[in-house]
């Protein structure tokens, strides 16, 4: 039960049920398409990035608890990054949901985002916590493909 | 051993007790497992069942003890293989009543075996501009094979359409059957709804046309009894791992008359009569259909699932699994913000549910969390997802040593779900 708490922090359930920054975001000029196949969980990153940094950035699409979650608070603390913080801040997730490296102090910080810690409990469902991670990367280089978890 | 009683069977259905339940759960180590600490409850079997020690010994005593290759050695070990091997083969043909052990193929499961169809007879019989009628509430692996085919050859896949309860509609069933239509494939048992098909009148309709029929069964055989001369189905398919077997092992059954006018699957060994660089000859059926070393001890230990089952008796098994069905739905059906999706009024031991906003993985993450296995997903059946406007639903799926009490933690289970997200 304590595992099933630290999954489902009162964090995540609320931008679950109250995603933040979803839908289309006009002004974006980057865009990417997710989907889990396993799952069926689709997501849609867009992104206005000005002079490299993260002016305004959105997501649409539906998921899970975690996966919406994870894409909700991702466009709240990515808002005014730059684009190297961001490639930085990707490893960063990806190593705390996966538990595979232990993470130094470094700047910059991933904030809130770090109450996905419970998942690495929980292999199966990494990759509902990075889907919208992996799409975003994707948006971010202009890739038109739809990104997918199963590659 | 109570389930071999039959003196009941004069006054009333029969079906399984507390104490038949309480040994054939003891038959099954699986089900003595601890998961995250808890009691496994074990509600995947539309996916896979667990394992007999009957089968599991059977299939090492047959290891130790047999094992040679089949159909090769003239010596003592490999005459023992071939006639446990053939031996197996005679069990599925009394299984499901074919007229002849020549009908069983051994392929590796349902897919293959849809597959195996689709590339011999398929390729044979459909021509540019025919039809090949499947339905709305297919399995991918009796859908792809077919679009492949049709690709391949110009032809066009029909769908019978169903009705919001999950129900074939049948009336445009018939009027999609046409002079065009090659081959009606159709599963008995839906994997994600639970509907059970009336797959009698399908084939007596088709046949009225002369069409030939294929019956994608995985759902079924664990399941009822099944009788393929009374069906007089053309094709029947299953899996051994959905019937307590072993995985890697599944039989197709065919009438004798189509596989003995289709071209043979894949070439190589066992499957020839003679070969030479000039000109080779097939094998008669059933080898001419299985190229290469079978799976031995894979159709021993389906061979030993059957004789378990049978031993319980498949109509008491049917019995008792619609009870836990009935069971099941009257418990999840007054949780509130339980939506089940098929409703058939025919239906297999299935329940296939979504909760308020809640996704489906969440439901099996937390319910895992209790011991309690579901599928969360589409199932292999994203048409099915897509016509019911969801993007997965958590599946229960049950099998004759499942319990009311299992049902209960189930329930329960659910009611945590609701309470976390609150």
């Amino acid at each position: 039960m304590s595992n099933l708490r630290d999954l489902y922090q009162e964090v995540i359930l609320d931008h679950t049920k109250h995603p933040r920054n979803k839908g289309i975001l006009a002004s974006a000029n980057r865009h990417a398409d997710g989907f889990n196949p396993l799952c069926g969980d689709k997501v849609q990153i867009f992104v206005d990035v000005e002079n490299g940094i993260v002016k305004d950035i959105r997501f649409d699409g539906s998921g899970c608890a975690i996966s919406t979650a994870s894409a909700s608070m991702l466009t709240e603390h990515l808002k005014g990054k730059s684009e190297k913080e961001v490639g930085v801040l990707f490893e960063r997730f990806h190593n705390l949901v996966t538990g595979e490296k232990k993470l130094s102090d470094d700047t910059p910080d991933l904030g809130k985002l770090i109450v996905f810690e419970g998942v690495r409990e929980f292999p199966m469902r990494v990759k509902c916590a990075t889907l919208s991670w992996h799409t975003l990367m994707a948006a971010l280089k202009n890739e038109k493909k739809e990104v997918t978890t199963e590659d | 051993m109570s389930f071999m009683n039959t003196t009941a069977k004069n006054f009333r259905v029969e079906t399984l007790d507390v104490e038949d339940i309480e040994k054939i759960r003891q038959d099954f180590p699986a089900l003595s497992l601890n998961i995250h600490g808890k009691p496994l409850v074990y509600l995947d079997n539309g996916a896979s069942a667990q394992k007999p020690l009957a089968v599991l010994e059977a299939m090492d005593r047959f290891s130790r003890e047999s094992y040679a290759n089949v159909h090769r050695g003239v010596y003592q070990l490999s005459e023992q293989a071939t006639t446990a091997f053939e031996e197996a083969r005679k069990k599925v043909q009394h299984f499901i009543n074919a007229r002849e052990s020549r009908e069983i193929l051994f392929v590796k499961g349902t897919t293959e075996g849809i597959n195996l169809v689709a590339q011999t007879f398929g390729r044979q019989n459909v021509k540019s501009g025919d039809e090949i009628l499947i339905s709305a509430m297919e399995h991918h692996s009796n859908i792809v094979p077919w679009q492949m085919l049709c690709e391949e050859k110009g032809a066009q896949l029909r769908v019978i359409p169903m009705n919001s309860t999950g129900e074939l509609e049948m009336d445009k069933f018939e009027k999609l059957l046409s002079s065009k239509t090659k081959l009606v494939a159709i599963t008995h048992i839906s994997n994600a709804l639970g509907t059970i098909n009336p797959i009698e009148t399908i084939i007596q309709k088709a046949h009225a046309k002369g069409i030939p029929v294929l019956i994608d069964g995985a759902q079924a055989v664990p399941h009822m009894t099944v009788d393929v001369q009374k069906l007089d189905c053309d094709f029947y398919v299953f899996s051994g791992h959905k019937l307590f077997g072993p995985t890697g092992i599944g039989v197709l059954y065919g009438k004798a008359k189509h596989l003995e006018a289709m071209p043979p699957y894949q070439g190589g060994g066992d499957m020839i009569s003679s070969v030479s660089f000039e000109k080779t000859t097939y094998n008669h059926i059933p080898y001419k259909f299985e190229a290469g070393t079978p799976h031995i001890v894979g159709a021993v230990g389906l061979g030993a699932a059957i004789d378990y089952m049978q031993q319980i008796g498949l109509d008491r098994i049917a019995s008792y699994e619609q009870e836990l069905l009935e069971y099941a739905t009257e418990q999840i059906s007054q949780i509130k913000k339980v939506q089940l999706i098929g409703t058939a009024k025919k239906k297999s031991a299935i329940l296939s549910f979504t909760l308020d906003e809640v996704h489906p993985h969440d439901v099996a993450t937390i319910l895992d969390q209790e011991g309690i296995a579901v599928r969360a997903g589409h199932h292999c059946a994203q048409p099915v997802m897509e016509f019911f406007k969801v993007p997965a639903t958590a599946r229960a799926s049950f099998a004759f040593y499942n319990t009311k009490e299992e049902i209960d933690l189930l329930i329960k289970g659910i009611k945590k779900v609701l309470e976390i997200f609150k």
